[in-house]
């Protein structure tokens, strides 16, 4: 399918060349980001790639050093108190008072928000997000799966058009995590466009649309899909005797760009389908076997990583 | 067995914690600050700010003529070192009012008939009034003019006077210590207490209250929210002013019920300085906090406030006593203002007049401190 841009007035955030340094260090280094309107947006990276200090621009939290752009069309520079009635932020560590309940924590928010109709607000997003049977119970009390719906709760009383969740389900039980997405797509489907970061290979495929972040760079964007199959990455699942020593052998072969544990298997990666097999051959004494099997979002990312920094290597050499 | 297995000792894990000890102490800056900043602070002021002696205190003359009798007695005080006449006046009434004020530590009065007397020998008596609220200050002072060797006026008066002022002197020197008569040091103590516990516990209260919120991460999400730095200020100091008055309460109550301090002005008058010292003190609490990591670190720096209020306010030793710089340390703090506040109110009986004056002060620094906290509170956590 065509890249065909959507109109300014269709993206929930838009900005091109995001920069950001601390100190001598540049933690975001020219980001583009495009967010339509009601998509839930994957923002994926390994820790340090920059993720939660964009986040931390897009709501006002920090100062661009650098790019320019919108989100909710207010300007990135000059807007951050007005964006703040607007967007909702979810941190990465919890970040409400731990020592009141779930229901103050719910009122304290909407009071500073000036929600007219406190009571009927709190109590709709309460039932809405299954709270109300611990509305009393105090926040730091609570699991780590109810503790992010309380935060995610607290970022909704004032309609928020724009949602950026920081690893939100970080440290949260499988089940809790499976709800939790229930809950930002419905949010989705009632037009809340939604950013969030994760770690977690198997939401990358709960998002329409992701965008992988490395070094304080894009890596690369698009639908899982699309990323997924631009890596070029071909992937065996191979099984047999004597793999511990396998690991080692093959991760010296050239065709072979990964090599990583699987249960009782190993899953070899590489781009050259026939490379591959030829030294799969090459190392086998008639005890493996091999089946291909799509790669998993892990080895993607993985692989991408090492493009960029090859990429990048190159450059710096011609 | 088991205390002979608590005793057990290995010299390598001993040496490991003392290792990382030094190296948790070197990284911990205000800690460091603390142990040596806070010996280095007290040794400063101990040493060379406080004086339990104080000399040159401020004193008014009233006398009837600027004669040479007059003139004598003046040289004769000075002479002491232990009084500067810094106002001479024919109304008793004013220097009472200087006196009341707190502008002056002593009035001597010389009657009118004085020097008639002496020439005629009937003893005559100079009258020595003293602000004996705070009694540390005056003591030495008093002790001084007492001394009779100490009244030699021979340089200035000749004639038949200078027969009756040979040793001892042909006058005596009566003593009044105002407002506190009995010289009970608890009377200054006391009510100078309000003003150091309102000091220890309202900049501690908020101090902590901030850097709880940056400390548990809650501080990114009133970043987050539309909430300007003054409703955050405001609303952590506002609740403490309530305990700051049931703080009030509780001490005045005792220092009246328990210590017997007198309580000669208004109550209410002194509510309403109070909530301007409570205010400062819950503002300067509230700009260690934005500039504290930790809790810990909020309350090792509020240390720092808290030693030289005590030290320079005039709570624990007299100010008139300390040297120029200590002084003007002095005066920039609010408990140096709010004691002279409270004293005025429960011992002399201070009202809206006498105390507006010293209310100036405690609002400039009040204004100050509000404005340095709304400089320091960051919207954003670049």
């Amino acid at each position: 399918m065509g890249e065909v841009g959507p109109s300014p007035r269709d993206l929930a955030i838009d900005v091109r060349g995001l920069e950001k340094r601390f100190g001598g260090v540049t933690a975001v280094n020219g980001v583009d980001l495009q967010v339509p309107k009601g998509m839930i947006y994957g923002f994926l990276g390994p820790n340090g790639s920059g993720k939660t200090t964009t986040l931390r621009m897009l709501c006002g939290l920090l100062k661009p050093d650098g790019g320019s752009g919108t989100r909710l069309r207010y300007d990135i520079h000059t807007e951050a108190r007005e964006i703040k009635r607007r967007i909702g932020y979810m941190t990465q560590k919890f970040s409400f008072y731990e020592d009141l309940t779930v229901e103050e924590n719910l009122n304290f928010v909407a009071r500073v928000y000036n929600i007219p109709d406190r009571a009927r607000t709190v109590g709709r997003i309460m039932e809405d997000l299954d709270l109300a049977c611990r509305r009393n119970q105090k926040a730091g009390q609570l699991s780590g799966g109810w503790k992010q719906r309380v935060a995610l709760a607290a970022c909704l009383s004032h309609d928020p058009a724009l949602l950026l969740l920081d690893e939100p389900t970080a440290g949260v039980d499988p089940e809790a995590r499976r709800s939790f997405w229930n809950i930002i797509h419905r949010l989705a489907s009632q037009g809340i466009t939604v950013l969030v970061t994760t770690h977690y290979m198997d939401e990358v495929e709960r998002c329409h649309r992701i965008t992988y972040l490395a070094g304080g760079r894009v890596v690369t964007s698009g639908t899982p899909r699309e990323v997924s199959d631009r890596s070029g990455l071909v992937a065996f699942a191979v099984s047999g005797a004597g793999l511990d020593d396998l690991r080692q052998t093959l991760g010296r072969e050239k065709a072979i760009r990964g090599v990583s544990a699987l249960g009782a298997q190993i899953v070899v990666t590489g781009r050259d389908r026939e490379a591959m097999e030829r030294a799969l051959a090459h190392v086998n004494a008639g005890h493996l076997s091999w089946e291909q099997i799509p790669p998993s979002f892990e080895d993607v990312f993985v692989e991408l990583i090492h493009q960029a920094t090859e990429s990048q290597g190159k450059g710096a050499w011609t | 067995m088991d205390l002979a297995r608590r005793f057990r000792f290995s010299w390598s894990a001993f040496v490991a914690m003392v290792v990382k000890e030094f190296v948790q102490m070197r990284r911990d800056r205000v800690t460091l600050a603390m142990m040596l900043g806070i010996p280095l602070l007290q040794l400063l002021l101990f040493g060379f700010a406080i004086n339990t002696n104080p000399k040159q205190l401020p004193t008014a003359v009233v006398a009837g003529d600027q004669g040479p009798l007059t003139r004598g007695v003046m040289t004769a005080l000075q002479n002491t070192g232990y009084f500067r006449v810094t106002v001479l006046t024919s109304s008793s009434r004013y220097a009472d009012r200087l006196l009341e004020r707190g502008r002056v530590q002593f009035v001597v009065t010389i009657p009118v008939d004085f020097e008639r007397r002496l020439a005629a020998g009937s003893r005559p008596a100079m009258l020595i009034e003293a602000d004996a609220t705070d009694p540390t200050a005056i003591n030495n002072a008093l002790a001084a003019a007492a001394q009779p060797r100490n009244w030699v006026l021979d340089d200035v008066l000749s004639g038949p006077l200078a027969a009756r002022l040979g040793e001892p002197p042909g006058f005596e020197v009566v003593i009044h210590r105002r407002y506190n008569p009995e010289v009970i040091t608890q009377y200054n103590i006391v009510p100078g207490l309000i003003g150091v516990i309102l000091t220890q516990t309202m900049v501690i209260i908020t101090s902590i209250a901030v850097t709880r919120e940056r400390e548990r991460g809650t501080l990114e999400t009133l970043l987050v929210m539309p909430i300007g730095p003054l409703a955050v200020m405001m609303g952590k100091i506002f609740p403490y002013i309530f305990v700051g008055y049931f703080q009030l309460a509780i001490i005045v109550a005792a220092a009246h019920f328990i210590f017997g301090v007198p309580v000669f002005g208004s109550l209410a008058l002194l509510s309403v300085v109070t909530i301007v010292f409570i205010a400062s003190n819950l503002a300067i609490g509230f700009i260690f906090s934005t500039v504290a990591k930790s809790q810990l670190e909020a309350v090792q720096m509020t240390f720092f406030f808290f030693l030289p209020s005590i030290l320079l306010s005039g709570f624990m030793f007299p100010f008139r006593g300390m040297p120029e710089w200590a002084q003007v340390i002095g005066s920039a703090l609010p408990l140096t203002h709010y004691l002279r506040v409270v004293r005025g109110i429960l011992l002399k009986g201070f009202g809206a007049p006498e105390v507006a004056p010293h209310l100036g002060p405690m609002f400039v620094i009040l204004l100050v401190i509000v404005i340095a906290a709304l400089v320091r509170y960051r919207e954003t956590l670049d």
